[in-house]
């Protein structure tokens, strides 16, 4: 119902304001402004508000639009045919809150409307444009045809480039502008030696069309090769490595040696094995020395059996040979003829880089034992050899760069001119074996046919001592690689022994009732050596353990005479070489390779003096009695 | 295994040099084929390309395809790591038989054997 008021509430007077506030205009809105970054209040507001809106057709006659319609100037009466109302009006109203009549033909504007003018006043008049007397009349005209001219240029060539880059996309790009900077550089120093530079890159490039299709694969091939080799003999190589015998345990203090890898190269049937030493530097590589009726020096990898890594024929046999200690691409060798030379493995070529020749000073007989002795103080390498002929002579090597008007090798480094020095020691006994000591670079023993043992220094002409050592020819003398005093010797008289160079008579000696052939220290211990006899048997000795009977007494290699005999320097495997040309590998079991026993809860010591004092505590037991 | 395949990485060539150019080569990938268990060699070029073989043609393709991808991708693979180290060599061992890769500068040399004939 209807609100219910008091008298007193009737009579209220309530004031009503007309304003011209639209009050359904909002009055908080509220706009972004970038420049300011934050919202701002819009403070004016459009207060008008539109309550009826009509677009029509109807034009207001004294507007400047109506008139040019018609086409007629300012000011001048017409009659229009049509109007147009096309303004839209707007009515502004007062808002009120008390009801009052809105006239709405005051706010309407004057319309006109359509009078129909007499027939004569129509020729003055214009005609006007209206939809409903209007015609339009067009004509076709002929329209050209349209033809499209263009030309098409031949496309620029293309080719889709696509590459990685990868870290060592990257690394290989700078490491190749490293490589171009450098030559640069060597180009500008070089610029002298014009004439022969051209000639020696014509030679290079030579060589490298012809190397550039197969020969590229050499590292690779050897690699594959060696990787068939590992598979074929798989076992042999499980036991080089990891095989330890175990049944040593209860060998007591016997120790056996197990055949590992056995290497044969066709073209040396019918030579005798040597000479064998091992690379110091790749402890798989060693060398081999054959002779008989021709020789060849050959080395072989005990990563591959089966072929030679390096093949040197040779005219005369090979007796000795020796690979230098530091640089182990220098093999020195001792042939039948007496001549000794140098083999650079690193370089290309049959041939060695130097041969002694009659003018030059060669033996006159066969040269039985090479030994590298380090570099001189002018840093040459040098190497001496010992002959039956009675001499002991001294090469050293000088290295020599070539002219250039010689046009050879510019700036290669040649060994040219040898023999410099040449010490001749006179001995009325001819040289069978020489070795020089460990630790004294200058003191040397030389073992001779009549089976004396002379011990020498380089520099004086005169022996220290004469040991009356053997009955028959000493084939092989050695210092020990530890103690400073011992040193081992064999001979075809079927004995070993061992000797301290400061007394005269043999502190030890061992009969192998068979012609001994070749005897060797062990790296690894200073009480441990190793004999070949020519009945085929191995013979290890580990003075330590057993003073008087080998350890390991085993016939190998079918039972050919053996010649040969080396331990390899860094593993537990001895090479044999037999007169058939056939060298084989064997592994040391454990028992021979046994350190001392320490009691429990002492530490092993290690090093060199052990093996020292262990040889010198021998030395002493054996002296011992002696003494008393 | 590891410490014999690491002893043959390390390799021992000091230099070339005993037969005429060419001709050492040739030797060695006669007596690669004469070895106990090879069943073939492929020669494939740095794009892929098998230059020598000898196995039949589809089968030289197909192993040249697939192995050349596969070098590919473990020598990108070793680079990466350290980018001065390079791939030496590959071996694929697998039931029947055991495929060994050798890549070179511009080469690979692929040898399929089976070890237990």
């Amino acid at each position: 119902g209807q609100l219910a008021l008091t008298e007193a509430e009737l009579k209220e007077e309530i004031t009503r304001t007309l304003t011209t506030n639209n009050p359904h205009a909002p009055q908080n809105i509220v706009r972004y402004s970038f420049k300011e970054c934050s919202y701002k209040p819009v403070l004016v507001m459009d207060q008008m508000a539109v309550h009826f809106e009509m677009e029509g057709n109807l034009v207001y006659r004294d507007l400047d639009e109506a008139r040019r319609l018609e086409g007629l100037p300012k000011g001048s009466y017409l009659n229009i045919f049509n109007c147009h109302i096309n303004t839209a009006f707007k009515v502004n109203m007062l808002f009120p809150t008390v009801k009052t009549k809105v006239t709405l033909a005051k706010a309407i504007p004057h319309v006109c409307f359509p009078q129909v003018t007499p027939a004569s006043k129509a020729d003055k008049e214009p005609k006007v444009r209206s939809q409903f007397n209007f015609s339009e009349m067009a004509s076709q005209t002929l329209n050209n045809p349209m033809t499209e001219i263009s030309c098409q240029t031949e496309p620029p060539q293309h080719c889709t480039f696509s590459a990685n880059a990868n870290q060592w996309e990257i690394y290989d790009a700078y490491v190749e502008e490293l490589q171009k900077q450098e030559k640069n550089k060597e180009k500008q120093k070089t610029i002298q030696l014009k004439e022969d530079g051209d000639k020696s890159k014509k030679k290079m490039m030579l060589t490298e069309t012809q190397n550039d299709d197969i020969n590229k694969l050499g590292k690779a091939a050897k690699i594959i090769e060696r990787m068939l080799h590992q598979n074929r003999f798989d076992d042999i190589a499980q036991d080089f490595k990891y095989f330890e015998d175990p049944s040593d345990e209860f060998r007591g203090q016997q120790g056996t040696i197990l055949p590992l890898w056995e290497f044969h190269y066709d073209k040396i049937k019918k030579l005798s094995v040597t000479a064998l030493c091992w690379n110091k530097k790749y402890p798989d590589l060693f060398s081999v020395g054959l002779g008989s009726w021709r020789g060849m020096l050959v080395f072989y990898s005990l990563k591959n059996s089966t072929f030679p890594e390096y093949i040197y024929p040779t005219s005369s046999s090979v007796l000795c040979l020796d690979i230098h200690e530091q640089r182990s691409y220098l093999v020195a060798v001792g042939f039948y003829d007496g001549c000794v030379a140098v083999y650079n493995l690193k370089r290309e070529g049959q041939e060695p880089v130097y041969k002694s020749t009659a003018k030059t000073g060669k033996h006159t007989d066969p040269v039985w034992q090479v030994c590298w002795q380090n570099d001189d103080i002018e840093n040459h390498h040098n190497f001496y050899s010992v002959s039956s002929d009675g001499r002991v002579v001294s090469w050293t090597l000088i290295k020599v760069i070539k002219d250039h008007i010689k046009r050879m090798y510019s700036c290669c480094n040649v060994y040219t001119s040898v023999v410099v020095l040449e010490a001749i020691f006179s001995y009325l006994s001819c040289g069978t074996s020489m070795d020089f000591h460990k630790q004294i670079d200058y003191l040397f023993l030389v073992g001779t046919e009549q089976g004396k043992i002379h011990k020498c220094k380089t520099y004086s002409r005169q022996y220290l001592e004469t040991y009356a050592a053997h009955d028959m020819p000493v084939d092989t003398v050695k210092w020990n690689y530890f103690h400073p005093n011992v040193f081992i010797s064999c001979s075809s008289d079927w004995t070993v022994k061992i000797w301290d160079h400061t007394i005269n008579t043999p502190i030890f000696t061992f009969d192998l009732k068979a012609a001994v052939g070749d005897v060797a220290w062990a790296p690894y211990s200073s009480t441990v050596f190793a004999a070949v006899t020519t009945d085929g048997t191995v013979h290890i000795f580990d003075l330590n353990i057993n003073k008087d009977e080998p350890l390991c007494q085993q016939a190998v290699m079918a039972k050919h005479r053996l010649t040969h005999i080396e331990f390899n320097p860094t593993h537990p495997i001895i090479i044999v070489g037999d007169i058939r040309g056939d060298v084989a590998s064997f592994k040391l079991s454990p028992n021979l390779r046994q350190k001392q026993k320490m009691k429990k809860g002492q530490v092993q010591p290690k090093g060199p003096e052990v093996e020292v004092a262990k040889m010198e505590k021998l030395l002493r037991l054996m002296r011992g009695p002696d003494l008393e | 295994m590891d410490s014999l395949s690491l002893c043959l990485r390390s390799f021992t060539v000091i230099g070339r040099g005993l037969l005429p150019i060419g001709a050492e080569v040739e030797e060695t990938l006669k007596r690669i084929q004469g070895q106990k268990g090879v069943q073939g060699i492929i020669i494939v070029n740095s794009e892929g390309i098998p230059i020598k073989t000898t196995l039949d043609n589809a089968s030289t393709m197909q192993y040249a395809g697939l192995l050349h991808q596969l070098v590919m991708k473990a020598r990108s693979t070793v680079r990466d790591i350290d980018p001065q180290n390079d791939l030496t060599f590959m071996r694929v061992r697998s039931k029947k038989n055991e495929i060994m890769i050798a890549p070179d500068k511009d080469y690979f040399l692929i040898v399929i054997q089976n070890p237990s004939d």
